[in-house]
């Protein structure tokens, strides 16, 4: 599930404050639709849209607990998009690293 | 250190690197305006890069290719924005065929430099990048420009002791 257009899917489904806002809310898992609902001034169909978005990404999973089903967030989806500016982080500091290499020693390499 | 902060925004898809030199604007600009110096430090060791063209005036281009280990040359261009020599930089950046022609298969991102005085000769560089996809960012990082994890950062503060005036 990580492949590149899953994390597009992943980035479109975070573009939205509520959606945001709901996957913060189910990390502890405790919140049905309903529930979760009940904390935005929007109908219940909506939340239950914007949820949606968010499981088709892989963000939020709905799962049973006893007799209710509760909206849980999904953490490794959020940690592919990290990992990957966390890659793009290392070729930026590796140039910083060479820049200031030739900033502080500009005789030393040259031929 | 000389990188003093790392701001990665995953809904964007964007990040802000942020260093500090012990170098006036005058000489950090110099490593974006002179094509010799680029080369020096825009590929890693393992892919160094070769500029072949460079003209930093706005609607200017940069054309250059990266030599890899197995010899293969990812080639590359850089569409400039804005330049306002030694504070500001905007440019595309994007891949070219091996004729030199724009590779639109693959994605461009977009990259905002900004160099400023803060006191004591020093000098503070961000360079923002934006990507359009995150599809863009695994192409750009699949194209041999990946570095393994920072052994070099143990060497940064050996080099800081050194404080030359700018070579020009």
């Amino acid at each position: 599930m990580h492949t590149a257009a899953d994390i597009d899917r992943v980035i479109g489904a975070l573009a939205d404050a509520t959606r945001r806002d709901i996957v913060r809310r189910a990390i502890a898992g405790h919140e049905g639709v309903a529930e979760l609902a009940g904390h935005y001034p929007m109908s219940f169909a909506a939340v239950q849209k914007h949820v949606a978005v968010l499981e088709r990404a892989h963000l939020v999973t709905k799962q049973q607990i006893g007799r209710r089903k509760v909206v849980r967030t999904h953490v490794e989806g959020l940690r592919a998009v990290r990992r990957l500016l966390d890659q793009y982080e290392d070729l930026w500091r590796g140039r910083i690293d060479r820049m200031t290499e030739l900033v502080t020693h500009p005789k030393e390499k040259d031929a | 250190m000389t990188v003093t902060a790392v701001r990665k925004n995953p809904e964007a898809l964007s990040m802000t690197i942020t260093a500090e030199f012990s170098a006036p604007p005058e000489r950090v600009w110099q490593l974006w305006e002179d094509p010799r110096q680029l080369e020096r430090w825009w590929g890693p060791p393992t892919y160094p890069a070769t500029v072949t063209s460079h003209d930093l005036r706005p609607g200017g281009r940069v054309e250059y290719h990266m030599t890899g280990p197995e010899g293969d040359q990812p080639r590359g261009y850089w569409e400039i924005v804005e330049a306002d020599a030694p504070r500001s930089l905007v440019f595309r950046d994007g891949f070219a065929n091996d004729d030199g022609t724009p590779n639109t298969d693959l994605p461009m991102f977009t990259a905002r430099v900004k160099i400023e005085e803060i006191g004591d000769g020093r000098t503070r560089m961000s360079i923002e990048s934006v990507f359009p996809s995150a599809q863009a960012m695994e192409q750009v990082l699949a194209m041999g420009m990946e570095e393994g994890i920072t052994s070099a950062v143990a060497q940064i503060d050996a080099i800081l002791v050194a404080d030359p005036v700018p070579a020009r």
